[in-house]
């Protein structure tokens, strides 16, 4: 066998054999849409396909109560709503991405147009390694450091006792977490933002220039203008990367199944919340259960079914820009 | 061309092409409207932040680090322990971390290298080369837990039973190094793809017509002409995959495990252990903050700091492996 792939391939041969390779890929992502679907389906029976994503009842009580129900559940034990973990990941993600967005246009404008040759030279090295620190260590300084901080200097005793019957504010929370999250997701912005505005063309800011514009305007009106499909794709982007981070956001989320409540005010950005991928990694030891099981894959083809939309999406964004010929 | 959707995004180069947007002349910065100052000024501050974000986060990892780690941590195997000082090292994640890199990026080279071979070099039909580069950029962008959790799924069935940890009554766990380092290449294998979909692209279509002129054929060319050309790219790509494999916590906490020791299953020396579960750096460094059952926080830092270390490394190989490639083309 080995003796005959290593004989001199003919034109036919390869292509068959590369091709068998390059299809491979095809083949697992059915067969993960697919696995995980069936994995996934006793809840959905259960629960109806859309009702299971709305609020009732305390989704840890629930979760809780599925361990207890034995290795083969009546359908009423797989009970689920989802919707703390759900609105859990859209606080997070949302806010760090509006935020992130507006740092990262800034600061690749910075990159691309303001920063002298040597200030770059320490800043481009800078993002790409902010880009590879593992998540965990993330988690690790948001749990160590930043935490600690908030709750011993942000958040005051009297604040701790007005919601202390509801929930503990130990400084893990929607603030902790957004913090982290923006850490995490701002360099791919930068870098989708830095390679669209790049790709502009000098004419063009040269063209605004010769109108009279100032630096400013011809970089704020042409320059980012242009790149605008770039800067909602990495939006897009920088979403899927943000829905899907688990392991850094259980650490400094809070962990709780609970949904902050903006009617408290301030007190809101402490309260302890848990997004969906945190959920899934916490609950992998109570995966012998099978309702949690189910429940656990109903969640993943949430994340599932989310990130395919969005790299739909960051590829539709993008088409603009393509279509003038920039290469992005 | 080069459709990104999902893909990781492309990183800043290591050295941007030097002429920089030049200002124009006679514009200074007097002249401009207190607002587009203010605008000015907050790209300097964005800048200067950043830089500012990661040189505190290096120095405060490199400063606890060095305060926690030693030689004995490092060369010691982990043990059960309620207080910090009785837990041992961290010897078995460092080794589960080197094991499972290599099995991940052994397996997402070659598979990376000919898809990406086919899509740029055969690639007919065309809308099959194009579902397949999609289909890359899609595995690109799935959540890295959603992958694990795939990857137990599969692991699960009776088929693969011999190749994961297997409980005494029969039922398969679906947790091995094969398993972890099987899906770890799934998260490898996008980055290699596109390193080595690039390079390909970027050889002038000349070169190809001239070994074809000369009677070779097409997948000969590809061997003796064209991939002894893209061996540095394609390194490149393996060593951004390694830091992505490195970094990933997810698939170790549920695919090997996260067991404290490398836990063998059954005698055969190295096949068991590969079949057994163990636990990597990112793992430890999970279970012994506050998060997770240990609370062991000067561990944590000690095995973060060498996990830092580690990544920078990776970075450093590239940084300089682009250096010379530079040079070598001045």
């Amino acid at each position: 066998m080995i003796s005959r792939l290593r004989q001199p391939w003919t034109d036919r041969q390869a292509t068959w054999r590369l091709g068998a390779v390059a299809c491979l890929v095809l083949l697992l992502i059915t067969l993960m849409v697919v696995f995980v679907t069936i994995r996934a389906w006793p809840t959905l029976r259960a629960n109806g396909w859309v009702s299971w994503l709305g609020s009732g009842g305390s989704v840890d009580d629930q979760l809780g109560e599925m361990i207890k129900t034995g290795q083969d559940p009546p359908e009423a034990a797989y009970h689920l709503r989802a919707w703390p973990l759900i609105y859990g990941t859209l606080v997070t993600t949302g806010v760090a991405v509006v935020v992130g967005l507006v740092f990262s246009v800034f600061s690749a404008i910075f990159i691309v147009e303001f920063a002298p040759a040597r200030v770059r030279a320490v800043v481009v090295p800078a993002v790409r390694l902010l880009a590879a620190v593992p998540s965990v260590i993330y988690g690790l300084i948001g749990i160590l450091v930043l935490a600690p901080f908030v709750g011993n200097h942000l958040i005051s005793p009297e604040r701790k006792a007005s919601v202390q019957n509801v929930v503990q504010l130990d400084g893990t929370g929607v603030l902790v977490a957004v913090v982290v999250l923006t850490v995490m997701i701002v360099p791919i912005m930068i870098a989708i933002i830095v390679d669209a505005l790049r790709a502009i063309p000098s004419a063009w800011t040269e063209g605004a220039a010769a109108l009279g514009a100032n630096r400013w305007e011809a970089i704020w009106t042409v320059s980012v203008r242009a790149a605008r499909p770039a800067i909602v794709a990495a939006a897009v982007l920088a979403c899927a990367r943000a829905l899907g981070e688990a392991v850094a956001l259980s650490m400094v989320s809070g962990s709780r199944g609970f949904s902050p409540n903006p009617v408290d005010g301030i007190t809101y950005i402490f309260e302890p919340l848990r997004p969906l991928a945190a959920s899934m990694v916490e609950n992998i030891d109570a995966m012998n259960a099978p309702a949690v099981k189910s429940s656990i894959y109903a969640f993943a083809l949430l994340l599932l079914l989310s990130s395919l939309a969005l790299s739909i999406g960051g590829y539709i964004a993008k088409l603009p820009m393509r279509r003038q010929g920039l290469r992005v | 061309m080069a459709a990104t959707v999902g893909a990781p995004p492309p990183l800043p180069p290591v050295h941007p092409p030097e002429p920089l947007r030049p200002a124009p002349r006679g514009d200074s910065l007097r002249s401009w409207k207190w607002s587009h100052r203010l605008a000015f000024a907050t790209c300097w501050a964005c800048g200067l932040a950043l830089c500012a974000v990661t040189a505190a986060i290096v120095v405060y990892m490199g400063v606890r680090g060095l305060q926690y780690l030693n030689f004995e941590l490092l060369f010691s195997r982990p043990q059960p322990g309620l207080a910090q000082h009785t837990t041992g090292g961290i010897l078995d994640p460092v080794i589960g971390t080197i094991v499972l890199t290599l099995i991940g990026i052994a397996l997402a080279v070659p598979l990376a290298v000919a898809a990406a071979i086919w899509v740029v070099e055969y690639g007919r039909p065309a809308p099959l080369a194009r579902a397949i580069e999609s289909g890359i950029e899609v595995v690109a962008g799935t959540p890295d837990i959603v992958i694990a959790i795939f990857g137990l799924a599969i692991f699960q069935l009776p088929l693969f039973a011999p190749l994961s940890f297997t409980a005494s009554g029969g039922g398969v766990f679906g947790r091995s190094f094969l398993a972890a380092g099987s899906m770890m290449s799934l998260i490898a294998l996008p980055l290699v793809f596109g390193a080595t979909r690039e390079a390909l692209m970027s050889i002038p279509a000349a070169t190809r017509e001239a070994s074809w002129a000369l009677g070779k054929t097409k997948i000969c060319t590809i061997r003796e002409i064209l991939l002894p050309q893209i061996r540095r790219p394609i390194g490149t790509g393996a060593v951004l995959g390694m830091g992505r494999i490195v970094g990933d916590t997810a698939v170790v906490v549920v695919l090997l495990g996260a067991t404290l020791q490398i836990e063998r299953q059954g005698d055969v020396p190295i096949l068991g252990d590969l079949r057994g579960t163990g636990s990597t750096l990112t793992s430890y460094v999970f279970n012994a903050s506050p998060a997770g059952e240990g609370n062991a926080p000067q561990k944590a830092y000690a095995a973060a700091f060498v996990l830092l270390l580690i990544v920078l490394f990776l970075n450093f190989a590239v940084d300089v492996a682009g250096r010379r490639k530079e040079a070598g083309r001045a």
